[in-house]
């Protein structure tokens, strides 16, 4: 179990090749990458950046993979995001869930992305043309996370 | 100061020399500096921390406490 919170870039793949490696007892791992987008309802962003509160996002984070955990009958989970500023393109999320079958894997992978995506202590502004914006959730965003409630 | 608040304040830390007795003491002391931020620290959806542990009401402060001011998250 490990979540990171971090402004470093990081590698997707190279994540999870490193979650994967010496797993004997695992018979799947699904993993999600978020990406950055450069454009939002089709308004061009050229930077993204989230604030984070560092020693109260990563404790949050680390309370919805406890709840997975409990949830759904996965090994191991990892979750690494990014703040920052970050360009269209670079990661900003990975997620990796390792379950001895897949279905529990998939659903603890979706049930984290939902929780993230409208739970996590981040805070996210968009600079585009028509200059900043700070997003909350999309209304789509908490229709997701109903289905887990 | 964290999210947009960080905007509409023009910084994120400040040190308080002397440390306000309670969080609303605090917010009547920013909101004498700058209105603006007065009335954003109490817009809708904000909530305050004391050392990273959310407060819902008033709370007592100590010399050495951190305290955050939190507009709504917008997830990851």
């Amino acid at each position: 179990m490990a979540v990171r919170v971090q402004t470093e870039a990081f590698d997707p793949g190279a994540l999870l090749s490193a979650f994967s490696a010496g797993r004997r007892q695992s018979g799947g791992i699904v993993s999600f990458t978020g990406l950055a987008r450069d454009a939002t309802d089709g308004a061009a962003v050229t930077t993204l950046e989230l604030d984070a509160y560092p020693g109260f996002t990563e404790p949050a984070i680390a309370a919805m993979e406890t709840q997975a955990h409990g949830r759904f009958a996965v090994q191991d989970l990892l979750i690494v995001h990014r703040y920052g500023p970050i360009q269209a393109g670079e990661a900003i999320v990975f997620v990796a869930a390792a379950a001895e079958h897949r279905r529990a894997a998939f659903e603890a992978a979706d049930f984290l992305m939902d929780y993230l995506k409208t739970r996590a202590p981040f805070w996210k502004k968009e600079t585009g043309p028509d200059g900043e914006r700070w997003i909350e959730p999309r209304p789509s965003d908490y229709d997701d996370v109903k289905r887990w409630s | 100061m964290l999210g947009r608040l960080r905007d509409v304040a023009g910084w994120r830390e400040k040190a308080m020399d002397p440390v306000p007795s309670t969080l609303s003491v605090l917010r009547d002391l920013l909101s004498k500096d700058d209105p603006g931020l007065g009335e954003a620290l109490v817009g809708k959806g904000v909530q305050a921390a004391v050392n990273k542990v959310l407060v819902r009401e008033d709370a007592p402060l100590k010399p050495g406490d951190e305290v955050a001011f939190l507009p709504p998250m917008s997830g990851g």
